[in-house]
């Protein structure tokens, strides 16, 4: 049983890497997508935006935190064109581990914001971004960075199976972006108005793209948020994480 | 009960109450109009390695039957055993041992028929080699081998039912569910998924299949449940069924309606027997000896000089069948009855 959940799981991993090589041009654009953001903000938008010291110190780490939380529109939109085939029947009719169908699209979406992680490091360092970071706290930034984007994706799950329609993923996909901005990435709370300067610092975005440039050591870290960008994120995954599975498995009642 | 491969009692299933859930085909939206009773006191009782229609027009719970017995969607209530295990707390084992067919192709669209093949067999725990051995089988099997990397959405619907039932067969199921499986189908494709049903029961799985056709019940099942409303209404071997539904009908088409009264007098039958449609210059009437009465239907015509321009042998329509068991009367034939609806209740289930 045990060992047929991970079988299962990498069985329905591999169907989505398959569903890559079938469409490459989509996962080149889900890719670019968040490069083209960074270039847009960093020299067409951007600019100042009252920030010590460099924007582009302070913008990459933020769009690595916000292409985090974007990712959430994309499981979203997966699990709902998912739900709406034939093949979840087939699915749910077989044998399988319970939560190997979502579990497989974690892993897939994993993989993929990882390599999103990749690129969009490699074009801040090209744009003259230049982490003052040891090994160990570069790779704690990357892992609370995909610690967030795991937290993401299981709201994703939920929402897309509490909602399930394509119209209710478009909705989704447009509130996504007032809620991304309405934190720190792009921008310093100290530039906006007291009230919405609150707002930002409680985003749960803020926290971690705070906290990865406090590890990252460049302008807009403060000290102390790192505790925060963790429990924010396994807070999520606490209440989202069952209810999704709950949700996966009650399918049809 | 140790022969039966399903046993279904007095099951209830009721949409739309409080959450509406998609992908049932029970439209309606939200609210309380969206209410539809799907299951309403069925029972039913399959014997191993039989094949058992299951017969009924479009919202007569047929698929939601199929759904609850593959454990897609849970009862509200009654008991419903498939190869001895409960749907509800035993799922995971009644998965073991049935396949499915679904009235919509249950397979990912995006990969070829291979990779498809070969993703259901790992999920069913064949290795991966096994599955890879299985997949070719299947593939040769149901002649789909050139299909090549082509993804399934670019399948003609032939394909595309055929690739579905191969996947429905990856282990060789004890039990395999087919939800109208010939709906949509040429004839070639209709003739190829006989074939493979017939060739099914030869090694022993039990087949349950819903229809809209009683041809096609009459050519595969030994054991017709007749469904409407949510409840089996009649049961029985199709040549039982076939003979309480008042057998053959004999139709007879007029070049002049003028003649049509001329006809019935003239027609071998008791005239109360026959009915008349005068839009379509039609007579029909029940037939017990096929050829004797077609015979003699062209002699009284030839004799009485009237002109027929078709005159033909036919099974009753389903409509015909529902308002003869619904006791809307044996005179069938006119057609004006086909939805007739609410309140026809009579169970005229036949004791085995």
């Amino acid at each position: 049983m045990s060992v047929y959940a991970l079988t299962d799981s990498w069985t329905m991993t591999r169907r989505e890497l398959a569903h890559w090589a079938r469409q490459p041009v989509q996962v080149v654009v889900s890719l670019v997508f968040p490069v083209m953001l960074l270039l847009m903000f960093g020299y067409l938008v951007g600019g100042g935006r009252a920030v010590e010291g460099d924007y582009v110190d302070y913008l990459v780490p933020g769009m690595l935190a916000l292409t985090m939380a974007f990712g959430l529109e994309g499981t979203m939109l997966a699990v709902t064109q998912d739900l709406n085939k034939g093949v979840i029947d087939r699915f749910r009719s077989m044998p399988m581990a319970d939560g190997a169908v979502l579990v497989g699209r974690s892993a897939a979406d994993m993989l993929q914001s990882a390599i999103g992680l990749v690129v969009l490091i490699g074009v801040g360092l090209g744009l003259g971004w230049r982490p003052h970071a040891g090994p160990g706290q570069f790779l704690g930034a990357v892992g609370l960075l995909l610690l967030f984007r795991f937290a993401m994706l299981w709201v994703g799950i939920q929402l897309a199976l509490v909602a399930g329609r394509p119209e209710m993923v478009q909705a989704v996909q447009i509130l996504v972006w007032p809620v991304g901005f309405l934190s720190n990435a792009l921008a310093t709370p100290a530039a906006m108005p007291g009230w919405l300067g609150s707002v930002v610092q409680w985003n749960p975005m803020s926290q971690t793209a705070t906290a990865v440039r406090e590890l990252f050591g460049g302008p807009g870290g403060e000290s102390g948020h790192v505790w925060a960008a963790v429990v924010w994120p396994l807070g999520l995954l606490v209440v989202f994480f069952p209810l999704a599975v709950r949700r996966f498995r009650g399918l049809g009642g | 009960m140790a022969d039966a491969a399903i046993i279904v009692e007095d099951a209830h299933k009721t949409y739309g109450e409080k959450k509406s859930r998609k992908g049932t085909g029970a439209e309606g939206g939200d609210g309380p109009t969206g209410v539809k009773k799907a299951l309403d006191g069925l029972d039913l009782r399959v014997a191993r390695g039989t094949v058992h229609g299951v017969l009924g027009p479009n919202g007569a719970g047929k698929t939601t039957l199929v759904r609850v017995l593959s454990t897609l969607l849970r009862p509200d209530s009654g008991r419903v055993e498939v190869a001895g295990y409960d749907v509800l707390s035993e799922a995971r084992a009644v998965r073991f041992r049935i396949g499915l067919l679904g009235q919509h192709a249950a397979l990912d669209e995006e990969l070829g028929g291979r990779q498809n093949l070969e993703m259901f067999g790992c999920l069913h725990h064949l290795g991966a080699r096994h599955a890879r051995v299985r997949a070719d089988e299947l593939l040769e099997r149901f002649d789909l081998v050139d299909t090549g990397r082509k993804p399934v959405r670019a399948y003609s619907g032939g394909m595309r039912r055929r690739l579905d039932l191969a996947a429905s067969l990856v282990t060789a199921p004890e039990i395999l569910f087919l939800d109208e499986p010939t709906t949509g189908l040429d004839p070639r494709g209709r003739a190829e998924v006989w074939t493979a049903v017939r060739s099914l029961v030869g090694g022993g799985t039990t087949v349950l299949l819903t229809t809209q056709y009683l041809e096609e019940a009459d050519q595969l099942a030994d054991r017709v449940s007749v469904v409407d409303q949510g409840r089996v209404i009649a049961d029985g071997t199709p040549d039982s069924l076939k003979s309480r539904m008042g057998g053959d009908r004999i139709d007879v088409v007029l070049r002049d309606a003028g003649q049509l009264g001329a006809a019935v007098a003239l027609l071998p039958f008791p005239e109360a027997d026959v009915s008349v449609d005068v839009d379509r210059r039609l007579l029909s009437a029940p037939v017990t000896d096929r050829m004797t009465a077609l015979s003699g239907v062209v002699r009284a015509l030839g004799e009485g000089g009237i002109d027929a321009e078709d005159v033909a042998l036919r099974r009753p329509t389903l409509d015909e069948v529902f308002l003869h068991l619904t006791g809307g009367g044996g005179g069938g034939g006119d057609g004006a009855g086909a939805g007739a609806g609410a309140g026809r209740r009579t169970n005229v289930k036949e004791a085995v």
